[in-house]
């Protein structure tokens, strides 16, 4: 057990390195390899106007002329030990973690990520409460009654859920359910409150993008749930659970659901992972405030270190999320144990 | 339907069908069976696959697919009717009254629960003690089965035992009640000749011990010769021949029961150069043969003047509780048995 | 026993050893030794059955010597020729003369392609020219096995076990080989079905002269159909000799105790028979006792068996075991090394 827990985080910290890598290549090695010269991407961080000279002497002190082996050095440096930033007129201190720094606002990029995280936090963890307890709960209710009046209607609209885009369900959700109509219950969009502050308002203003976010996810799990209580159901270990003189809720909830929840572990994993690195199109659609809406913004003002930093940081969560996952297989599953 | 159970047999089925409509058409897995079996006996039900063999069994204990099955017929248990009984009764007696052993212990054992867990929940649902008395009991059944240092192995999963103490333990879980009566379906297919040999012994011994009744399921000849002292040979969802070990094996009288006996290579006897094949496949159960079922089958079936493919024969008895479905009279098939089966059988 | 003129398969110190790793650095800390240390050899025309109980390598030997999986050591050598470290270009003119009879007739054949497309398969591949072309020849071999040749476009699912297994021997025979491996060519079908295919084997040697190696657990099918047979235990032939002479005074206790766990269908053998009953599983491959790999379940051990090694040695003619204590032990020969202990 010790051996399986060592080797998933050595495989998990060697992926983050090449996680890295391959973003720092994309950043800062393809444009190169474009035909960017290294004032050219130096002039960004002095603004356009900057003279030649200026630009060059920047390109310079920010190590753009350095061998890339170098540069990646110092880029995973800052991340680890945090850097300075020497761009001509004066230095900036960036701490660790150091993502780098703004074009645009020439703030760190690391707290502004940090501000955003209870956002998207909220966001997914609400999200991923509501579309657990309901796609599991529908799946199993339709596997039980496969053919079943309830189990087609359910599976139609988790056909429509999982076909149907967010900004179409959320925007359709805002002018329904908001936006000063006779029905508008709920909040508008772009409000925020953290949960630290009034916990009630933390929910009021997040229940519409929670279930327009848990209805896409609720969908696909509830498809998913229903195939594996399917085949759980049928196998042998299920007759032998009844023959003991189980009652059937029992069989249903102890042996059935435990086994065909494994595959569903997995799939949670991946998907909260993601998730929590930004919910672009949801943040986008109730203008809130995340990881998501960040990375967005970022790509249309072409701040490649705010994109490059949402980026890295999602790729973490998701490494993370999946090694949560490994390890929970192997308390799920004994069998996991020993290879 | 309320017919007095009118029986002292212990377990006694009356005319069970169990049919599946499905798109194809019904599924009469079984149809129309009937049998008694005592305490402290052993019955044998042997027959290929698609015979109805499992589905009769599951049906007893009332673990068929309930969602789609026709059920009719009756199924008296020490008294008491099953079929018309409900769900939660019959529940009550699963596992306490009757039990089951299954093939394959690899996958009739939750891979996710120790063995002991598996064993303490079967024996809590029926008795009201704490899990510490139930984990004593557990080890107690395991040691009991012939598994060493049971109280080591009590926390082992299923895939850390060998198959043939996944079987013990399967057995174990199965006796944990003390079930009057028992099924076992196929319970030694799955495992090495070896292995099997020594389960057979274990299941005697078992029985001997607890004086139950034991229904064992197999298409092995050899495994219901060793442990039944009666045998139902089942065929297309019917049973076709029924009576004590000695008259199946040594005055069959069903042409079927032939074709088997003459299929099975036999190390008791000098080989020769064929076996004795049935030609052709067992029939599906949606499709089962007009007339006697076996008659596409059937060497004989011409002797009965297109009787065979024209009506279904009844059960009729031939001799001393001896009961055959076949259309040839009694005279007939012994005759034939003795003058062309028997020395073909012995010569092989 | 050495180079007979109609030699047709021959196998010499046959070892697969599978690595296990552990650790981090999935480091080898040992070997499954499916395979160690057959030999045997098969002449034209005859049948070798090989029995064991799982684990014991049989199927592992079926595949090595088809060079399915590569050997860790020994080798293989079919008409003389040595085909164990052949290059799989100059193998596939030889796998013409050398086919494979699979046990699920479910899973070997592939379900989008009609029988026609499955049996004339080989032919293609081999890029053979038919007489009368391929459907012809494809067809005449479907009427050999007992199948309708107008089933010829049919697909696998229409067909019953049986009829799929012989589909299965159809496809074998289309390249008329000289040597077949069948691993367990009946235990997935009906007892009735079993001897149909089994009559079939028989007269498809008898037409063909055809060579078989059959691997089976069932000592019975072994028996019926084998001119030859070796016992397999946790990877090594314990015993190997002719039909009659294993069956009726098998030397080796394991044999012994592997015929005497069969049931017999006799309901008189239920008292008057001697049993020997062995204790407990076969051990696990990954970690076999040391010297005789039976010891630990022997009756006969001794402290010899632990740790001397026992070898293959003919006590009667063409008749061979690897036990220090034998059983059935012929009474005209006193070559053997222990005394005659039957039990």
């Amino acid at each position: 057990m010790v051996t399986y827990i060592i080797r998933r985080l050595i495989a998990a910290i060697l992926m983050l390195l090449i996680v890295s890598m391959v973003t720092f290549a994309i950043f800062f090695l393809v444009p190169r390899l474009a035909g960017a010269t290294p004032e050219g991407m130096a002039s960004r961080y002095v603004g356009r106007t900057a003279s030649e000279e200026t630009a060059k002497l920047a390109a310079e002190r920010l190590g753009f002329n350095d061998p890339v082996i170098v540069q990646y050095g110092n880029y995973v440096k800052g991340i680890v030990f945090g850097a300075e930033y020497d761009y001509g007129p004066g230095v900036e201190t960036c701490p660790a973690p150091c993502l780098g720094y703004s074009f645009i606002t020439r703030q760190p990029v690391w707290p502004d990520l940090l501000d955003r995280m209870p956002v998207t936090f909220s966001l997914a963890v609400g999200a991923a409460v509501i579309w657990v307890l309901v796609g599991v709960g529908i799946g199993v209710v339709s596997a039980l009654k496969r053919g079943s009046l309830f189990d087609r209607a359910a599976m139609t609209v988790a056909l429509a859920g999982v076909s149907l885009p967010i900004f179409f369900t959320g925007l359709i959700s805002l002018v329904a359910l908001s936006y000063g109509n006779p029905f508008s219950i709920f909040a508008q969009g772009g409000h925020y409150t953290p949960i630290t502050e009034n916990p009630i308002m933390w929910a009021y203003n997040l229940i519409l993008p929670w279930v327009t976010l848990a209805f896409l996810f609720a969908a696909g799990y509830a498809r998913l749930t229903r195939a594996g209580m399917l085949d759980t159901m049928n196998e042998d270990y299920i007759r032998t659970a009844r023959a003991k003189g189980l009652a059937e809720r029992v069989v249903v909830t102890k042996h059935g659901l435990r086994g065909a929840l494994t595959p569903i572990i997995t799939i949670f994993g991946l998907d909260f992972g993601l998730l929590i690195g930004g919910a672009v199109l949801t943040e986008s659609t109730y203008s809130l405030q995340g990881l998501g809406k960040y990375a967005v913004d970022a790509i249309t003002n072409n701040d490649l270190p705010k994109v490059m930093g949402v980026t890295l940081l999602t790729a973490v969560f998701v490494i993370v999320a999946n090694l949560i996952v490994d390890l929970l297989y192997a308390v799920v599953d004994p069998r996991v144990r020993l290879s | 339907m309320t017919v007095s159970p009118a029986t002292d047999a212990f377990l006694e089925l009356r005319d069970l069908r169990i049919h599946f409509p499905t798109d194809d058409g019904l599924v009469k897995s079984v149809d129309g069976l009937s049998y008694r079996l005592d305490r402290g006996k052993t019955l044998g039900i042997v027959g290929e696959s698609g015979s109805g063999k499992s589905v009769t069994s599951l049906g007893v204990l009332g673990l068929h697919n309930r969602r789609n099955a026709q059920v009719s017929g009756e199924i008296w248990l020490d008294g008491l009717e099953l079929v018309s009984a409900p769900e939660d009764v019959v529940r009550g007696l699963r596992g306490k009254k009757m039990a089951m052993i299954f093939q394959d212990p690899l996958s009739a054992m939750h891979p996710y629960y120790t063995i002991g867990n598996q064993i303490i929940e079967a024996y809590r649902i029926h008795n009201k003690v704490s899990k510490s008395v139930a984990r004593k009991h557990a080890i107690d059944m395991l040691g009991r089965v012939g598994i060493p240092q049971p109280d080591r192995r009590v926390d082992d999963y299923p895939h850390e035992f060998s198959g043939g103490m996944r079987q013990r333990a399967m057995i174990a879980m199965a006796l944990s009640c003390d079930p009057e009566l028992l099924i076992a379906d196929e319970p030694t297919t799955a495992l090495d000749v070896t292995v099997q040999a020594q389960i057979l012994d274990l299941m005697r011994d078992l029985q001997r011990e607890f004086d139950s009744a034991l229904i064992i399921i197999t298409h092995d000849l050899g495994v219901v010769a060793e442990l039944s002292d009666d045998i139902l040979v089942m065929y297309g969802g019917k049973c076709i021949e029924y009576g004590s070990t000695d008259d199946i094996f040594y005055n069959p009288e069903h042409p079927y029961t032939w074709g088997l006996l003459g299929s099975m290579p036999r190390l008791d006897r000098e080989p020769t150069d064929r076996l004795q094949p049935i030609k052709g496949t067992p029939p599906s159960l949606i499709n089962v043969p007009p007339g006697c079922a076996f008659s596409p089958r059937c060497p004989y079936g011409s002797r009965t003047g297109g009787l065979s493919t024209g009506e279904v024969p009844e059960l009729t008895e031939s001799r001393g509780g001896h009961k055959v479905r076949c259309h040839m009279p009694p005279a007939e098939r012994r005759s034939i048995w003795e003058s062309d089966v028997k020395p073909m059988l012995e010569t092989t | 026993m050495s180079e007979h003129p109609d030699m047709l398969l021959s196998v010499k110190d046959l070892s697969k050893h599978f690595p296990i790793t552990t650790g981090l650095l999935k480091r080898q800390v040992g070997a499954v030794k499916a395979v160690d240390g057959v030999s045997f050899d098969v002449v034209k025309g005859e049948t070798l059955g090989v029995v064991g109980e799982s684990g014991c390598g049989k199927t592992t030997t079926g595949r090595l010597i088809t060079r399915l999986i590569e050997p860790t050591a020994g080798k293989v050598v079919f008409e003389g020729e040595d085909i164990t470290h052949m290059s799989q270009s100059r193998l596939r003119p030889l796998r013409r003369d050398m086919q494979m009879i699979f046990q699920d007739p479910y899973s070997s054949l592939n379900p989008r392609h009609t029988v026609g497309t499955i049996v004339g398969a080989p032919f293609r591949i081999q890029g053979i020219k038919t007489e009368h072309g391929i459907k012809r020849a494809v067809q005449d071999i479907l009427s050999l096995v007992g199948l309708n040749p107008e089933h010829y476009n049919r697909y696998p699912h229409e067909f019953s076990g049986g009829q799929r297994q012989r589909i299965g021997i159809a496809r074998t025979l289309a390249l008329k080989p000289k040597l077949i491996i069948a691993d367990e060519p009946v235990s997935a079908l009906d007892v009735s079905i079993q001897a149909q295919v089994v009559n079939l084997l028989e007269d498809l040697q008898n037409e063909l002269g055809l060579t078989y190696v059959v691997i089976a657990h069932d000592l019975s099918v072994v028996r019926h159909i084998s001119d030859r047979v070796a016992v397999m235990y946790l990877g090594k032939v314990v015993e190997i000799g002719g039909r009659k002479s294993l069956y009726s005074s098998p030397l080796h206790p394991y044999t012994n105790a592997l015929l005497s766990a069969v049931p017999i269908p006799d309901p008189a053998n239920r008292t008057g028979r001697e049993r020997i009953r062995l204790q407990g599983d076969v051990p696990s491959p990954l970690n076999p006792p040391p010297a005789c790999r039976f010891h630990t379940r022997c009756w006969k051990a001794q402290e010899v068996c632990k740790t001397v090694e026992p070898v293959l040695t003919e006590l009667a003619s063409g008749h061979q075991v690897a036990c220090h204590f034998p059983e059935n032990m012929p009474v005209l020969e006193t070559t053997a090394p222990a005394e005659n202990t039957t039990a």
